[in-house]
């Protein structure tokens, strides 16, 4: 489709993109840089009740069948369900794709678009698999976070019990608020009044729809607590801090 | 009286450049009055379509400094008073003449889409529960802002391809009537690329009547068409009941 061109925008005030771009690209960085040391390192992610969430659930721990790191093992779920997350794939298609890198920035002239409708980024399509697997991941955290509590010498609340906790809960509201979760809810249907359990899949549809509203927000406070949960875990494991108790 | 300097572009699809224009503002003036007052006072001939300056009828869109906007919600005291305000048509249309562009494509693309399509046998009575998530569809105003900032038009000339998020909010209303009975998933893989979007929001962010186009319109409609053509399991139930169907006639 012609129009006047590029030509007639050169006098337009540029969009200030970098502002938005920069902080997802070292956060996202930084945390792939982290999680990737973490996960191949194999070691200080226990310590008495405490298991760090980068090792959760713990797989073959003594190396019987795998003789490298366990998180390497089951880090894949966790990370397929962030990285088809939709809100996630908004983040970095602008911050490390520049595509766009801001809404009235233009992108770079003469690359091959294709969105999501060819390989790789097709696969983004299996976000509900990985939605369904990170709910068994959650299973699992809940457990680790209620064991966080019960210590050799009785039930008690640490400050790792504490991190554990929140962790667990913002990874909670972070997957409630998945738009596959909301979809397969009760998005699906074409009309409520008309199915069987219609309303109460409205409700679960409507209650869903507001955590949904502040997905981006749980996106990024359970990347900071997941990280920050396994940081305290290795802190404690490898003799660098105490854990204070609380109770 | 405070004066603000216009940079308006003047010209057609075969070229132009931006004029400066000097204008009083007054308080509460948005963009579309100090258009007025260019074409009252220093050039009649300046094209610029509108209609309602109420945000309503969705004809004054333009860019103003680089950001695509209705230029009767954009008020003067909301941008910067110390440089000049750069106001160009929609980039990712033709232009015709000075701010007026060509958005027939936009109706072009709306033929696509089989219109409303009422299931045999319907009941003409629905809740509110049903309904309201179509009702926040119906607020688009046509403005096509959302299609002009889309990059897949915008920077990637997908027009061919592409509805943009206009329709995919149309196709969306259609979809989850409750009386509507058509299914529009193959129409939205093959003919308005759905594929293309990569749901990076701009739509959203430039929408003057605050449709949450991408969470609310785009990201359920690409749910849908992973439920048709993108998910093995549902294939294989889908398959299972057609199979139990047939097996009881």
């Amino acid at each position: 489709m012609a129009s006047v061109g590029d030509a007639r925008l050169a006098d337009a005030p540029r969009e200030a993109w970098w502002p938005q771009v920069l902080p997802v690209v070292l956060v996202l960085s930084a945390f792939g840089v982290y999680a990737t040391f973490r996960a191949f390192e194999g070691a200080f992610y226990e310590w008495g009740p405490y298991l760090s969430p980068f090792y959760s659930p713990l797989i073959d721990a003594h190396h019987h069948y795998w003789p490298f790191s366990p998180a390497l093992l089951i880090l894949g779920g966790p990370l397929g369900f962030r990285v088809t997350c939709y809100y996630y794939r908004k983040a970095y298609y602008r911050a490390f794709f520049l595509d766009p890198p801001a809404c009235s920035v233009a992108e770079r002239p003469g690359r091959h678009y294709s969105g999501e409708t060819k390989f790789p980024f097709i696969l983004q399509n299996a976000h509900r698999y990985f939605l369904y697997l990170a709910v068994v991941f959650l299973a699992f955290l809940w457990h680790d976070a209620v064991r966080g509590f019960f210590f050799g010498d009785g039930m008690g609340v640490g400050v790792g019990s504490v991190v554990l906790l929140v962790n667990v809960i913002l990874l909670t509201l972070y997957l409630f608020s998945c738009h596959s979760l909301r979809h397969l809810a009760g998005g699906k249907l074409d009309c409520f009044s008309c199915t069987t359990f219609g309303c109460p899949r409205h409700s679960t549809w409507r209650g869903l729809s507001v955590l949904n509203e502040r997905h981006m927000l749980f996106a990024w406070l359970s990347l900071f607590s997941v990280g920050f949960a396994d940081f305290y875990v290795r802190l404690v494991s490898s003799g660098a801090i105490r854990d204070p108790r609380l109770l | 009286m405070a004066e603000a300097v216009l940079k308006i572009f003047r010209g057609t699809s075969e070229g132009g450049a931006t004029a400066e224009y000097r204008v009083p503002v007054a308080p509460g003036m948005v963009v579309l009055d100090a258009l007025h007052h260019v074409q009252k006072h220093a050039a009649p001939d300046l094209a610029v379509r509108w209609n309602c300056k109420a945000g309503k009828c969705g004809s004054c869109s333009a860019e103003v400094n680089g950001r695509p906007r209705l230029t009767c919600k954009t008020r003067m005291d909301s941008l910067p008073q110390d440089q000049a305000i750069t106001i160009l048509p929609m980039k990712s249309f033709p232009v015709i003449k000075d701010l007026v562009t060509d958005v027939s494509w936009n109706y072009k693309v709306n033929k696509k889409i089989p219109p409303f399509t009422p299931r045999p046998g319907a009941d003409w009575k629905f809740s509110q529960a049903d309904i309201d998530r179509v009702q926040e569809f119906r607020k688009c105003i046509e403005c096509f802002l959302c299609q002009n900032v889309c990059h897949v038009v915008r920077d990637h000339g997908k027009q061919e391809q592409f509805g943009g998020p206009r329709f995919f909010v149309r196709v969306a209303g259609l979809e989850m009537h409750p009386l509507d009975g058509l299914s529009r998933t193959k129409l939205l893989k093959d003919e308005l690329g759905i594929g293309f979007c990569n749901i990076t929001k701009c739509c959203t962010e430039v929408c003057p009547e605050g449709i949450h186009i991408t969470d609310n319109a785009i990201i359920p409609l690409k749910e849908r068409v992973v439920d048709d053509f993108y998910d093995p399991v549902l294939r294989l139930v889908r398959k299972i009941r057609g199979a139990g169907k047939a097996a009881d006639h």
